[in-house]
C-alpha cells in the first residue's frame, strides 16, 4: 500500500505542475538568499579577522556558499522539469533521470538542515577564538610603529566604539597591560619610574582607558585617566559611576552580534530547507502521477500519485534487500573469478 | 504651417501607442524613484535636525517628493491614454483632459528643473544654518542638566565621532566656549579660580577637546588637555600634530555630506526630466495623430501627427488674441456695468434739477 496516495486527473495534474514550477522559481531565489548569506557572514568574519587572531574558522560561510549554489542549480533543474511535465513528448526525455535526481534532493535537504543546525552551533568555537583574539589584541594596541601591527590601535578603537565596549570582560582589563607605546613616555621622570618599578615585568601600567572607551551619555566629560582615585577629580566616586565608559565587554558584545547574526542565518537556513522538502515531495508526485496513467495511450487519464511506492517499512527492508543483493553479487562474482581461476 | 509634421499610418501608430506605453510606465518607475530619494533626503536631513538651525533646505526633499507622487499619477494616466488610444470609441473620454495633462507634465518639468537649480543655490543657506545650529550645540554642550538641551552633549559627541570632525570649523572653537559643566569643577581649586578670572565672562575656558574629537589613526593614545602647551606631553609638538584629532570642521564635514547627497541625485532627476519631456512630445504626437485619423473616419488611413497646427510665432499671437479677448470680456462687463450706473446718477440729477425750474 502506497504511502499517501492521491488521485489525479488531467486538471489535477496540470494544476499540481505549475504550483510546484512556481515554488521551484521560488526556490532559486531562495538558494541566492542563501548564498549571499553565506558571502555577507564571509565578508563580516574576513572584517574583523584581525581581533580573531586571523584563526576563525570559515567553514560556515563557505559551507553556505556551497549550498546556495547547488540549491540554485537543482532547483532549476526541478523547475524545468516540472514545465516540461506537462507534455508527454517532453518528460519522456527526463524520465529515466528523475529516480536519481530525487534521491540525489532527499540527500541535499539532509544536508541544508545539518548546515542549519552548524549555523546554532559553531557558536561556541566563535566565543574561544573572539577571547583569544580580543586578548592578543588589547597586547598589541601600544605596536603603532610595528609593521603587520601597526592598524591594531585604530581597529581596536573603532571597534569599541561601534560597539559600544571597553575591554575584553570590562573595562579593568585595560589596567592590566600597558597601551601606552615606549615612544611617548618620558623615563627620566619620577612618576613613570615609579610605574614601571611597580610590577615584575616593567609595564607601564595605568588606572585609565583609551578614549574609545567613553560613553557620549554621560553628562559629565570623559574620565578616561585616574579612574580608581576619588579625589584626582571632583565630585567622582568610581564606585557608583555607571555612564562614564562603556560597562560591557567587547567579547560579549561581538559574541551577541555575531550570535545573532548566526541565529537568523539559521532560522532562514531552516525555512529553506523546509521549502526544498516541499517541492521534492511534491515532485515526487509529479514524477508518481505520469508513471502510472490508468491508459498509458490517453495522456487525459486517471492516474494516482504517491510519495513512496510502498510503505516506509516495506521500502526500508526492499532497500536492504537491493544492498545485500549487490553485496552479495559482488561476492559471486569473485567466487566465480576465483573459481574460473582455479579451473583454469 | 505645422510644427514638426509626421505622417502616420495604422502600423506606425501603433508602434507610437505601444512605444509611448512602455515609456510612461517606465517614468512610472522613475518617479517612485524620485519619491524615495526626497524621502531618503528628508530623513538624512531630519537626523540632523539638532544642529541646524533653520529647515530652509527641506524645501528640496519636499519638491522631490511631491513631483515623485505626481509624477507616478501623471504617467500612470499617459500609460492609459495610450491604452486607449486605438479604440476610436474609447478614446474622446480622454480629449477633454489632455490640455489639463500637457499643463500639469510641463509644471512638473518645471520643479524638476527648479530642484537641481536650488540645490546648489541653497548651498550657502545650508552652511549658515549649520554654523548657527554647530554654534548653539557647542555652547549648550555642558548643559547636561538643562531640560530641553541634555541631548546636546550626546548629539554633538556622535555627531563628531560619526562624521570625523571636530568643533565648528576647528578643533579650536572649544577652547572659546566652557564645555565642562560647573556641577564638575572644584571652585575652591587654584587652578578653576585662575581660569575663571582670566576672562571676562568667568568662563572655565581650556585648550582642550572632548573625547568624541579624538582620532583614531593617531599612533599615540590620544591627548586632548593642554593641548597648545609643548611641555605638558612628552614628545609632542603642537604645530606639527596632525593626527591626534580631527583637523575637519563638523560644519565642513556636514555640507559636503549633503551636497554629496544632493549631487547624487542630479543624473536621477536629468533622466526623469528627460523620460518626461519624450512622454510629452509622444503623447502630443499620439493625440493629434488619432484625432486625425477620427476626423477623417478611417481607422486603417494615414494621418498627420504634429506638435503645433500653426507654426511657432503664429501659435503665440493666437494665445496673445485669445488672452486679450478673455481680458477684454472681464474689462468690458464692469465698465458696462459702471457706465449704466454712471447714466443713472446723470438722469437722477437731471430729474433733480429740471423741477426746480418749473417751481
Amino acid at each position: 500500500m502506497a504511502l499517501m496516495l492521491v488521485k489525479f486527473d488531467m486538471k489535477k495534474r496540470v494544476k499540481l505542475a505549475q504550483t510546484i514550477w512556481f515554488l521551484y522559481w521560488f526556490a532559486v531565489m531562495a538558494g541566492v538568499l542563501v548564498f549571499s548569506m553565506g558571502l555577507f557572514f564571509k565578508i563580516e568574519l574576513r572584517k574583523r579577522s584581525e581581533l580573531m587572531d586571523n584563526n576563525e574558522s570559515h567553514l560556515l560561510p563557505n559551507v553556505l556558499i556551497l549550498m546556495g549554489l547547488i540549491a540554485c542549480g537543482v532547483n532549476a533543474f526541478g523547475g524545468k522539469v516540472c514545465y516540461d511535465s506537462l507534455d508527454p513528448s517532453k518528460f519522456i526525455k527526463w524520465k529515466p533521470m528523475l529516480k536519481p535526481f530525487l534521491m540525489f534532493c532527499v540527500g541535499f535537504n539532509g544536508l541544508l538542515f545539518v548546515t542549519a543546525l552548524l549555523c546554532f552551533v559553531m557558536r561556541i568555537p566563535l566565543q574561544f577564538t573572539l577571547a583569544e583574539g580580543l586578548k592578543n589584541g588589547m597586547r598589541f594596541y601600544k605596536d603603532t610603529d610595528t609593521p603587520g601591527r601597526c592598524y591594531m590601535k585604530r581597529t581596536l578603537d573603532l571597534m569599541q566604539m561601534e560597539f559600544r565596549c571597553c575591554g575584553n570582560d570590562h573595562y579593568r582589563d585595560w589596567f592590566e597591560i600597558q597601551w601606552v607605546s615606549n615612544r611617548y613616555l618620558d623615563f627620566s621622570a619620577k612618576e613613570v619610574k615609579d610605574r614601571i618599578g611597580s610590577n615584575v615585568d616593567g609595564q607601564y601600567l595605568m588606572d585609565g582607558v583609551p578614549f574609545s572607551c567613553c560613553n557620549p551619555s554621560s553628562p559629565r566629560p570623559c574620565i578616561q585617566g585616574q579612574m580608581t582615585n576619588n579625589t584626582a577629580h571632583y565630585s567622582y566616586d568610581h564606585y557608583t559611576e555607571e555612564l562614564n565608559v562603556w560597562k560591557r565587554g567587547c567579547r560579549e558584545a561581538m559574541v551577541s552580534y555575531y550570535g545573532g547574526m548566526m541565529n537568523t542565518i539559521g532560522a532562514l537556513v531552516l525555512l529553506v530547507t523546509m521549502l526544498e522538502i516541499a517541492v521534492t515531495i511534491g515532485l515526487q508526485y509529479i514524477n508518481s502521477s505520469l508513471s502510472s496513467l490508468v491508459n498509458p495511450e490517453d495522456p487525459e487519464s486517471e492516474s494516482e500519485g504517491w510519495i513512496l511506492e510502498k510503505t516506509v517499512g516495506e521500502t526500508f527492508t526492499d532497500i536492504m534487500a537491493n544492498m545485500k543483493a549487490m553485496s552479495k553479487g559482488g561476492k559471486v562474482e569473485e567466487e566465480a573469478e576465483a573459481g574460473v581461476a582455479t579451473v583454469s | 504651417m505645422v510644427l514638426l509634421k509626421i505622417k502616420f499610418t495604422q502600423q506606425r501608430r501603433v508602434h507610437l501607442a505601444q512605444g509611448l506605453w512602455l515609456l510612461s510606465w517606465t517614468a512610472v518607475i522613475w518617479g517612485a524613484i524620485i519619491f524615495c530619494l526626497g524621502v531618503y533626503l528628508k530623513m538624512e536631513l531630519l537626523r540632523r535636525d539638532e544642529v541646524m538651525d533653520n529647515t530652509e533646505i527641506h524645501v528640496v526633499p519636499n519638491i522631490l517628493i511631491i513631483v515623485g507622487l505626481a509624477s507616478i499619477g501623471t504617467n500612470w494616466v499617459a500609460s492609459c491614454v495610450c491604452q486607449d488610444s486605438l479604440d476610436a470609441t474609447r478614446f474622446p473620454r480622454w480629449k477633454v483632459f489632455l490640455l489639463g495633462w500637457f499643463a500639469v507634465a510641463a509644471v512638473l518639468c518645471c520643479l524638476l528643473i527648479s530642484v537641481v537649480a536650488l540645490s546648489f543655490a541653497l548651498q550657502g543657506r545650508l552652511e549658515e544654518s549649520l554654523k548657527v545650529g554647530l554654534r548653539n550645540g557647542i555652547r549648550f554642550y555642558k548643559d547636561t542638566d538643562v531640560p530641553g538641551r541634555c541631548y546636546q552633549k550626546e548629539t554633538i559627541d556622535r555627531l563628531q565621532m560619526e562624521f570625523r570632525c571636530c568643533g565648528n570649523n576647528n578643533f579650536k572653537d572649544w577652547f572659546e566656549v566652557q564645555w565642562v559643566s560647573s556641577r564638575y569643577l572644584n571652585f575652591t581649586s587654584k587652578d578653576v579660580k585662575d581660569r575663571i578670572r582670566s576672562n571676562v565672562d568667568g568662563r572655565y575656558l581650556l585648550d582642550g577637546v572632548p573625547f568624541s574629537c579624538c582620532n583614531p589613526s593617531s599612533p599615540r593614545p590620544c591627548l586632548r588637555y593642554t593641548l597648545t602647551d609643548n611641555n605638558a606631553h612628552f614628545n609632542y609638538e603642537y604645530q606639527s600634530e596632525e593626527l591626534n584629532v580631527y583637523s575637519r570642521g563638523c560644519r565642513q564635514a556636514l555640507t559636503d555630506y549633503y551636497m554629496e547627497l544632493m549631487n547624487s541625485t542630479g543624473p536621477g532627476v536629468l533622466s526623469v526630466i528627460l523620460i518626461q519631456m519624450s512622454v510629452i512630445l509622444g503623447m502630443r504626437y499620439l493625440q493629434t495623430a488619432v484625432e486625425g485619423i477620427m476626423a477623417l473616419e478611417d481607422p486603417e488611413g494615414e494621418s498627420d501627427g504634429f506638435l503645433l497646427e500653426k507654426g511657432v510665432k503664429e501659435t503665440m499671437e493666437d494665445l496673445k488674441v485669445k488672452a486679450l479677448i478673455m481680458l477684454q470680456f472681464w474689462l468690458v462687463d464692469p465698465i458696462a456695468t459702471e457706465g449704466s450706473s454712471e447714466d443713472a446718477d446723470l438722469e437722477k440729477a437731471e430729474k433733480e434739477a429740471s423741477p426746480t425750474p418749473a417751481s
